[in-house]
């Protein structure tokens, strides 16, 4: 084995770099939250530790069932979104209708939580544009029906408006998984045995492509499970999901219920372990099963019910976002609007042009904040990358999920002590605060979308490379950079998406000095105006969906006369 | 990593800090207008409403314009992330340099601050030049904020009335009292609902409902003790009972705030909503977002009256300049904007017989909207119950409804 030449510095520091950006605000954020759930918080007169926050937590009425509801969120919406893209991969993969609804999916990936939970709220709700449309003439209802669709006690109406969220993600980060198990080899030799499309991909492509996406996973099952946004818009209310009860305990006035509130937020990470370990444990049973399905030979081949009902999901969950979407924007040039007129009786352009004029700066400094963060975040994904092709250790391998722990902890559990954090490390308020903060929660994702499109990049190319006489930096530069260009855009319109949508951090850390679009649009859906809602809702989604854009259009263009470096499907 | 050891340090032992008491007097108002002079003041507000964004903004212009000072206007979901904000720095040692310069407050944020000492002490709302129009004499909630004594650590900025509206397109008769509220949900079910406590609106109504409903008022002034609480709250939660069969669904699910009670009386979902800005259906109306039809009521008993304030934090960085800022929002000029319904339309803190006639008079020929009552027509004010009621009463509410059976 001939002698490595010496890395250079930026590389040999990258892993490091990395875990100290994201493993060091988490960590301290969790510190500052233990110490309070104990008693421990000076400031606030807690100066010894005790159990009391504990006591409180546990006498609190409904706990168990707020629990009950953010673990079962997390749990079921992520199998049955995960359900609906096995099956909609595996029985449609290579058809015009999945190029069709691709196209269709992929956009939903920047439409915000909240708007879009807003917008399916709107939907379905009694008075909603749904039962607008027919009444009175269908429903003879001239006034809404007072029926519990929203906020229902099963929390239904919220995992539904979970999982058209998830979907999108799952079946993206599955597609691109897809071509490194070389799916539809597997598929056509199963075919060839007998199997049904489906039957086929899950019993040979899926074990492959599963470990690919499992962190993806977890990520899904760890956001579901402590929602918010979604929560408090579609959620049950007595009790609400633990995530939504810890931020009202957050916010509550009575600064003594920030004891409880950490240790509720502890309660929530516990929450969130549990549900990831159950699903391991599920993981398990499913193998077994999918063995014992295996040896059984069976090749289900009548399988049309189960390719149309996942294409009907799938189809479903993109078309009420985009319905809710559609009305939200309707609302945005709405004079007064009320049941059961199915459009608005005037409309105006006064909302736009009350709007538009502030939100000036705000883009600016969201466009500012999220290049800077993402160009971070790319840089430091890619110098780790970089680091383990040339020397062949895997980041991953040795510390997965610490890179990925922003992913999986919840946010609450951990902002306010990152707050305290950059106060200490006395970089309170600064924009580099704020960039620093959102390159926590962009880099993760970053690294996710990237890695794997990295290491499905046959190392021949750089072997060839390096016998033709190149070294290791031109490697980089001239051969695996511009393969991997649509990827990294694609990683950076993630990363660019994920630093929009940030509110909390960027409302604490930043201390308020950088409004952002998000930070506005938070505010301002306080005040409970549909109107105004619908027109942050469509700026908020703008930018993301820009960044997707340049993202596929760029190396579409650049390689337009290389038909083999362009993204599949553009 | 040095830096990361010294963090930890501090996050574990750490999160002292001493509320420094403050040098200069208020009282020598050349002196902070000079200070105050170039500071930038972070002025930390709900912005949840253009029309109240909008104002600030003219209010930033105008003691740009004057003094020299500028104003941000950090717009927040929630007031408690500023104070989260404050609480925070403290932790961190931040005793002097803070974020946070001005902060819209009352109630309970207010208490809480004052009682975990991260207010600007000593008092200095009194001492500002515009107090002295300030109308304190009848109106008690300025010096008093749900019982809790102000001691001049917040400046009064406008006055709150509880007022209910609905369509009179729907010519319904609406209930004069708790009582009657109650029998008119019976008669009408499924119409009438109230946010889920511990929403500041949802507890609100609690009060008024505890106060019409208790047997001794007196008691409320007082903190609440065990026995007096049980004794005082009975026939409330009775009447709670009896009417939450036939609320809006149910009574098994409740509006998350005021904000989604009205959308709710604007989709025809309900027919009655209430709140704390007696201009809040003017301005929804001139919004577009409820029917022209829409008209405020009040209670002939009385309702729930109470003010909202600025406060400085202990820890300001621009003090003079937060300072300058509250006075000005005193200022007769400021203050008949404010009420302007085409502006705001908040009622006045000021004593406005005790103003120049340009003011008074321009004070009397507001029109204050189409629906929103004259300031004799809100009817008796009731005060606030000692603040101790509002935290049981939420522990109670929750016991009994938060948990559907």
């Amino acid at each position: 084995m001939p002698t490595r030449p010496p890395l250079p510095v930026a590389l040999a520091v990258a892993p490091a770099l990395a875990i100290a950006v994201l493993a060091a605000p988490v960590g301290f954020g969790l510190i500052a939250t233990v110490l309070p759930a104990f008693g421990w918080f000076p400031a606030l007169g807690g100066e010894t530790l005790s159990l009391a926050p504990w006591r409180e937590l546990l006498a609190t009425p409904g706990l168990w069932r707020s629990a009950a509801i953010s673990l079962a969120a997390g749990l079921l919406t992520t199998a049955a979104a995960l359900a609906a893209v096995i099956a909609f991969v595996a029985g449609w993969s290579h058809t015009r209708a999945f190029r069709a609804i691709q196209h269709l999916i992929s956009p939903l990936l920047s439409v915000p939580h909240a708007a879009a939970a807003f917008g399916i709220a709107f939907l379905i709700a009694p008075s909603g544009w749904l039962m607008r449309l027919v009444s009175p003439e269908l429903t003879g209802f001239a006034r809404p029906p007072d029926w519990l669709i929203v906020n229902d006690p099963w929390g239904l109406a919220m995992m539904a408006g979970l999982l058209v969220k998830e979907l999108p993600f799952l079946f993206l980060v599955t597609l691109a998984a897809l071509p490194q198990v070389r799916s539809h080899l597997h598929v056509r030799t199963a075919a060839s045995l007998g199997y049904g499309r489906i039957a086929g991909f899950v019993l040979t492509a899926w074990p492959l492509t599963y470990p690919q996406i499992r962190l993806a996973v977890f990520a899904v099952i760890a956001y579901a499970s402590s929602a918010v946004d979604v929560a408090i818009i579609l959620g049950p209310t007595r009790p609400a999901p633990l995530a939504v009860r810890l931020v009202e305990w957050m916010n509550d006035p009575d600064l003594a219920m920030r004891f409880k509130a950490s240790a509720g937020a502890l309660l929530q990470l516990g929450l969130t372990a549990t549900a990831i370990l159950l699903w391991v444990g599920g993981e398990r049973i499913a193998a077994v099963l999918l063995r014992r399905l295996c040896r059984s030979g069976r090749r289900f081949r009548r399988e049309g019910p189960a390719r149309l009902a996942a294409a009907a999901v799938v189809t479903a969950a993109a078309a009420a976002v985009f319905a809710g979407l559609a009305v939200l924007a309707l609302w945005s040039f709405a004079g007064y609007w009320s049941f059961p007129d199915a459009v608005p009786r005037t409309l105006t352009l006064d909302i736009w042009r009350r709007e538009l004029p502030g939100l000036t700066r705000p883009l600016a400094v969201t466009v500012g904040i999220g290049l800077a963060a993402t160009a971070l975040a790319v840089a430091i994904a890619l110098a780790c990358l970089e680091r383990e092709s040339r020397t062949g250790e895997r980041v991953r391998g040795r510390s997965p999920y610490i890179l990925y722990l922003p992913l999986l902890v919840p946010q609450v559990s951990f902002v306010f002590g990152m707050q305290l954090a950059f106060l200490l490390a006395g970089i309170g308020a600064s924009i580099l605060a704020v960039v620093l903060a959102h390159l926590v929660f962009v880099l993760p994702y970053v690294l996710l979308s990237l890695s794997d499109p990295w290491h499905a990049l046959d190392p021949r190319y750089a072997r060839v490379a390096a016998s033709l006489g190149a070294g290791a930096g031109l490697v980089f530069w001239r051969v695996r950079l511009p393969m991997l260009a649509a990827a990294i855009l694609v990683g950076a319109a993630v990363g660019f998406a994920v630093s929009i949508g940030q509110y909390l951090p960027t409302l604490l850390i930043g201390a308020g000095r950088w409004p952002t679009v998000t930070t506005e649009a938070v505010a301002l859906a306080s005040g409970g105006d549909r109107r105004v809602i619908g027109v942050y809702a469509f700026v908020q989604m703008l930018l993301p969906f820009l960044g997707f854009m340049i993202a596929t259009l760029v190396p579409a263009v650049a390689f337009m006369r290389r038909r083999d470096m362009r993204p599949a499907g553009a | 990593m040095p830096m990361f050891f010294r963090l930890f340090l501090a996050t574990c032992l750490g999160f002292v800090g001493a509320s420094g008491a403050w040098a200069l007097d208020p009282s020598d108002w050349p002196a902070i207008l000079a200070k105050a002079r170039g500071q930038t003041v972070y002025f930390h507000a709900w912005g949840g409403a253009r029309n109240i964004n909008d104002y600030i903004a003219w209010a930033g212009d105008q003691v740009k314009a004057r003094h020299g000072v500028t104003v941000v206007h950090v717009k927040l979901d929630d007031t408690a992330n500023a104070v989260a904000k404050i609480v925070a720095e403290k932790a961190a040692g931040i005793d002097a340099a803070g974020s946070v310069d001005l902060i819209w407050i009352n109630g309970e944020n207010f208490a809480a601050m004052k009682r975990r000492d991260l207010l600007l002490k000593p008092g200095w709302a009194e001492k500002l030049p515009n107090w002295r129009h300030v109308d304190w004499r009848t109106k008690p909630t300025i010096l008093v904020d749900f019982t809790t004594p102000t001691d001049g650590l917040e400046a009064p900025w406008g006055m709150a009335k509880l007022v209910f509206f609905h369509d009179t397109a729907r010519g319904l008769a609406m209930p004069d009292s708790f009582a009657e509220l109650v029998e008119w949900a019976k008669a009408h079910p499924g119409r009438f609902t109230y946010p889920a406590p511990p929403d500041f609106m949802g507890s609100s109504f609690l009060k008024q409902a505890l106060i019409e409903s208790a047997a001794d008022r007196s008691v409320l002034a007082e903190p609440a003790v065990e026995g007096e609480f049980e004794k005082a709250t009975a026939p409330l939660f009775a009447a709670l009972d009896t009417m939450h069969p036939h609320l809006w669904r149910g009574g098994r699910t409740f509006p998350k705030n005021k904000e989604a009670m009205r959308q709710l009386l604007a989709d025809d979902e309900i027919d009655i909503a209430f709140a704390f800005s007696p201009a809040e259906a003017s301005n929804a109306i001139a919004n577009g977002e409820l029917a022209e039809t829409v008209r405020s009521f009040v209670f002939s008993g009385g309702t729930l009256a109470n003010t909202h304030f600025v406060a400085i934090p202990y820890n300001a960085a621009a003090r003079e300049g937060a300072l300058v800022l509250a006075d000005f929002l005193m200022s007769p000029e400021a203050q008949l904007r404010k009420q302007d319904p085409a502006v705001w339309g908040d009622p006045t803190v000021l004593d406005t017989a005790s103003l120049p006639a340009e003011y008074r008079d321009a004070f009397d020929r507001l029109d204050l909207g189409v629906a929103t009552l004259r300031p004799a027509e809100l009817g008796p004010a009731l005060t606030e119950p000692h603040a101790s009621w509002m935290t049981r009463l939420e522990e109670e509410w929750t016991r009994r409804y938060g948990v559907a059976n």
